[in-house]
């Protein structure tokens, strides 16, 4: 393997295969740069499978009753496309391959603190994937219980549920283990000179999203491993039936679902505040406004979970409180949009790929907070819970927020990893068709959500039809985008031009090493003598 | 804690803010009329505020970056970070998101308080039907309520967790198997609005539909006092008729096509493995082992299909059953 080998960087980690050869030399490095580009291939691989399986439920939903395939197939459709793009992309997309590959470098320290642990997390990741991909060939057939698992339906469908809730344990450790990493290499390896107040947000970011990751994800292993411990041996903890409680299961699995909500953005929060600063040769607005927020994020994002079951039956009492934290929560978001767009104020801005993916990010991202104040509102609650409206919802935050997010990253920092850059108008051509089809496929959503459309539905009345229609054109002309993406990505990986070490002219300490960045990132770790977006010979 | 101190809080508030929703003097919330009102105050308030907010975001967001571009500035100004600004931006937020918690709030506690004189019905969900069963015994596929008067729903699941929507009259809530949820309702129009199931409950999930009938006092009232078909003549209800009825087709074909559950063409005398105990063994089906089946499901199930069914012991009665199976001897 020597995809994207500049000839003139000798010194690089391409070169430096360590013990092994060809592929072993990847999947059996323990050097984060290695780990960061085979998670990058992984989750790019589980992402470009979620978008067909999304493409094909589009598809179906293009007219009412059958159109391609059955109700069954359907209901797997739509279950597997949650589980890999949450499991599989979002959660460990930005963390595990940007992060791994840039924590080190920006902090300014050889490697993350466990090594072999970092390998280990991938090859939990990659097992759990394929155990995830094995349920399409075991007897009984994909699972159709949605991403959620909600039983008793879960317990008494003979789908392979089992083994999908299994990936999702397995693929949780990877998770908890990337996290522990992180915090201690955050914690320990940072270099001389850089105290807390002078670390990028990048990696502020990605400490806020360890903690959680440490402390949530073995909530979600011990209640996927209680309904495997159901199905298999018939244990009561969920089915009413045998004397347990079903709603116990959804207070379980969304103590960690929604504290991973956080999991999925706050990394994506991190690259934007590395963006925006280095595309107006600004320092960024607010910086300690933004560490603050990233990290009251991550501790108030335990204390909502309760809002996804507003229609259970639950308590007043717990109603009015989970209502009101949530609204709470989306506060600190409202605050580093505004800090980000303050940082553009009187700045000298270059459109460049990796800023107009962090614009489009600004704008998809603030319409799925803000109708999540719509969701965090009880009596609006009531009507929209579990219809399109949702599922727009999330996928602006998700999708149109972390998704952005990750391209504008991926096209950011892909020069530094690769040595070499993509064809930048294709690129700025493609956030621009990706923006127009994202809107096109998920706002027609919000007004089928608001119209009473439920959500996982294979069949609706005709009514619902043109906006239906409306939403299916846009998932083309968003694939579209995607396609001209991922080409001119390979294609600049191993033809683009060389890209230099700092092609963005920016402050943080990736651009100070030479790109490709040599084996073990820094001859001598440098000395921190002042903040991450600091200018040579600007007042700061 | 202080939860009556909620209550008063909140219901007294409600007195003032709210003009749709008033408390008549028993303190209960009959005289709403209009309960979707107040869904959709507590919606719009939160989508005005939030348009006014996107659109200074995205105003700000094209202005700078066309007012700032390299072309026109080259040379960037660090410019001073006075914390005035952080801290107007952190409040004004604050402020904006604890008035809508707080329409939020008023607004659904009169959605969860039910008039002293509502009418019970009480809802079956089961997959994937509804059935609405009335005080005097009277069942029903379909909601049909008196207009004006309010009506009381009791949710009931005798399998999986369902939810019980109603987007016309902006309620939900979900039916949830071993509990009793309820919801409340106050037609203000006559007319035909849809049920649907909002809880995903497997394949039949989004044909999990039914209607709300609403209807003048008096025609309710007739219908209501009417006998039941059941009752009037059950054996002379055909077989087609009571599967039907009974949603016995949503799961099994007579057409010999792959359902949920295997297809009643050919069932009768058909050889069949079944699991039973954890164990399989062969047995033919025959009219005791089609009894059983539709009273206790879950002893025998044909193997490769899921234990789903729910038992229809308290739906079906004798005549009925024979009547069933009468029809699955013929269907051949």
């Amino acid at each position: 393997m020597n995809s994207g080998q500049p000839a003139e960087a000798p010194q690089s980690f391409y070169y430096n295969t360590g013990k092994y050869r060809g592929v072993l030399s990847w999947v059996l490095s323990t050097d984060h740069k290695r780990i960061g580009i085979l998670y990058l291939l992984s989750v790019g691989a589980f992402f470009l499978t979620g978008v067909t399986l999304g493409l094909l439920m589009r598809l179906e939903l293009i007219a009412p009753g059958k159109t391609v395939v059955n109700a069954s197939t359907y209901d797997s459709l739509f279950t597997l496309h949650g589980i890999i793009m949450i499991f599989f992309f979002i959660i460990p997309g930005i963390p595990a391959s940007l992060g791994n590959f840039f924590l080190p470098l920006m902090i300014g320290a050889r490697d993350v603190a466990f090594p072999r642990l970092n390998l280990l997390s991938w090859w939990f990741y990659i097992v759990a994937g394929f155990l995830a991909l094995a349920t399409v060939v075991m007897p009984g057939g994909p699972p159709d219980v949605g991403w959620t698992f909600y039983p008793p339906y879960s317990i008494r469908t003979t789908t392979s549920v089992s083994l999908a809730a299994f990936a999702a344990f397995v693929v949780g450790f990877s998770s908890i283990l990337t996290g522990l990493n992180f915090i201690t290499t955050i914690h320990r390896l940072r270099a001389p000179g850089m105290g807390w107040l002078r670390m990028p947000l990048f990696p502020w970011a990605l400490y806020a999203t360890s903690w959680v990751q440490v402390l949530a994800t073995p909530v979600l292993a011990i209640t996927v491993l209680l309904l495997i411990l159901e199905r298999s041996f018939g244990v009561g903890f969920f089915d009413p039936v045998k004397g347990g409680d079903p709603l116990m299961f959804q207070h379980l699995f969304w103590i960690y679902s929604h504290p991973a909500v956080y999991i999925m953005i706050l990394p994506a929060m991190g690259i934007i505040s590395e963006v925006i600063p280095v595309f107006s040769r600004k320092a960024v607005f607010g910086y300690k406004a933004i560490v603050i927020s990233t990290m009251a994020i991550g501790v108030v994002g335990y204390l909502v979970w309760g809002h996804h079951m507003f229609t259970t039956g639950m308590s007043e009492e717990a109603q009015l409180v989970f209502s009101l934290i949530t609204f709470i929560v989306a506060v600190p978001s409202g605050i580093k949009v505004f800090n980000w767009v303050s940082t553009m104020y009187r700045g000298s801005i270059v459109m460049a790929p990796p800023m107009l993916f962090s614009l489009a990010f600004i704008f998809l991202f603030s319409i799925g907070g803000l109708t999540g104040l719509v969701n965090a509102s009880v009596a609006a609650n009531v009507h929209i819970h579990d219809t399109y409206f949702i599922v727009a919802h999330f996928h602006y935050v998700m999708f149109g927020g972390t998704g952005f997010a990750f391209f504008a990253g991926l096209h950011y920092w892909f020069p530094k990893m690769f040595g070499r850059i993509y064809n930048v108008r294709a690129a700025l051509i493609a956030c621009v068709v990706m923006f127009i089809g994202f809107n096109l496929l998920y706002f027609p959503l919000f007004i089928l959500g608001w119209n009473g459309m439920p959500r996982r539905y294979y069949d609706y009345l005709p009514l619902y039809q043109p906006l239906n229609v409306l939403s299916t054109i846009g998932s083309w002309v968003l694939a579209a985008g995607i396609l001209v993406v991922v080409i001119n990505l390979v294609r600049g990986a191993f033809r683009g031009d060389p890209a230099g070490s700092n092609p963005w002219d920016g402050t943080t300490l990736e651009w100070q090493v030479p790109t490709p960045p040599p084996a073990e990132n820094f001859d001598v770790i440098p000395e921190i003598t002042h903040g991450p977006y600091h200018r040579e010979g600007k007042a700061q | 804690m202080g939860l009556s101190l909620i209550h008063k809080l909140t219901d007294g508030h409600s007195r003032g803010l709210l003009p749709r929703a008033h408390l008549d003097d028993k303190g209960s919330y009959s005289a709403v009329k209009n309960l979707p009102e107040l869904v959709n105050d507590a919606f719009s308030l939160v989508i005005v505020i939030s348009l006014v907010l996107l659109v200074l975001v995205t105003f700000f967001t094209v202005f700078f970056a066309v007012k700032y571009r390299r072309k026109k500035n080259p040379v960037p100004h660090e410019v001073k970070e006075p914390l005035i600004l952080e801290i107007t931006w952190t409040v004004i937020p604050t402020i904006l998101v604890l008035i809508m918690f707080w329409a939020g709030w008023v607004n659904f506690v009169p959605l969860r308080r039910i008039p002293e004189n509502a009418m019970p019905v009480k809802v079956n969900a089961r997959m994937w039907s509804w059935q609405f069963e009335y005080e005097n015994g009277r069942t029903s596929p379909t909601l049909n309520v008196p207009l004006g008067r309010p009506v009381k729903l009791l949710l009931h699941s005798s399998d999986v967790i369902h939810s019980f929507y109603i987007p016309e009259f902006r309620i939900k809530e979900d039916v949830v198997p071993g509990m009793e949820n309820f919801l409340w309702i106050n037609a203000d129009r006559e007319g035909e609005f849809d049920i649907f199931c909002a809880e995903y409950c497997g394949r039949g999930h989004s044909g999990m539909i039914s209607k709300v009938v609403v209807m003048s006092s008096g025609a309710f009232h007739e219908w209501y006092e009417k006998k039941e078909e059941k009752h009037a003549a059950a054996g002379e209800l055909s077989g087609p008729a009571l599967m039907e009825k009974h949603g016995c087709l949503d799961c099994h074909s007579i057409d010999g096509s792959a359902l949920v559950g295997p297809t009643f063409k050919g069932l009768f005398g058909r050889s069949q493995i079944v699991v039973t105990g954890g164990r399989e063994m062969s047995m033919i089906a025959d009219e005791a082992y089609i009894r059983k089946s539709i009273l206790h499901p879950s002893d025998e199930v044909v193997k490769g299909y899921p234990d789903i069914m729910p038992s229809f012991e308290e739906d079906m009665n004798e005549e009925e059953i024979s009547a069933v199976i009468g029809y699955l001897k013929g269907l051949k």
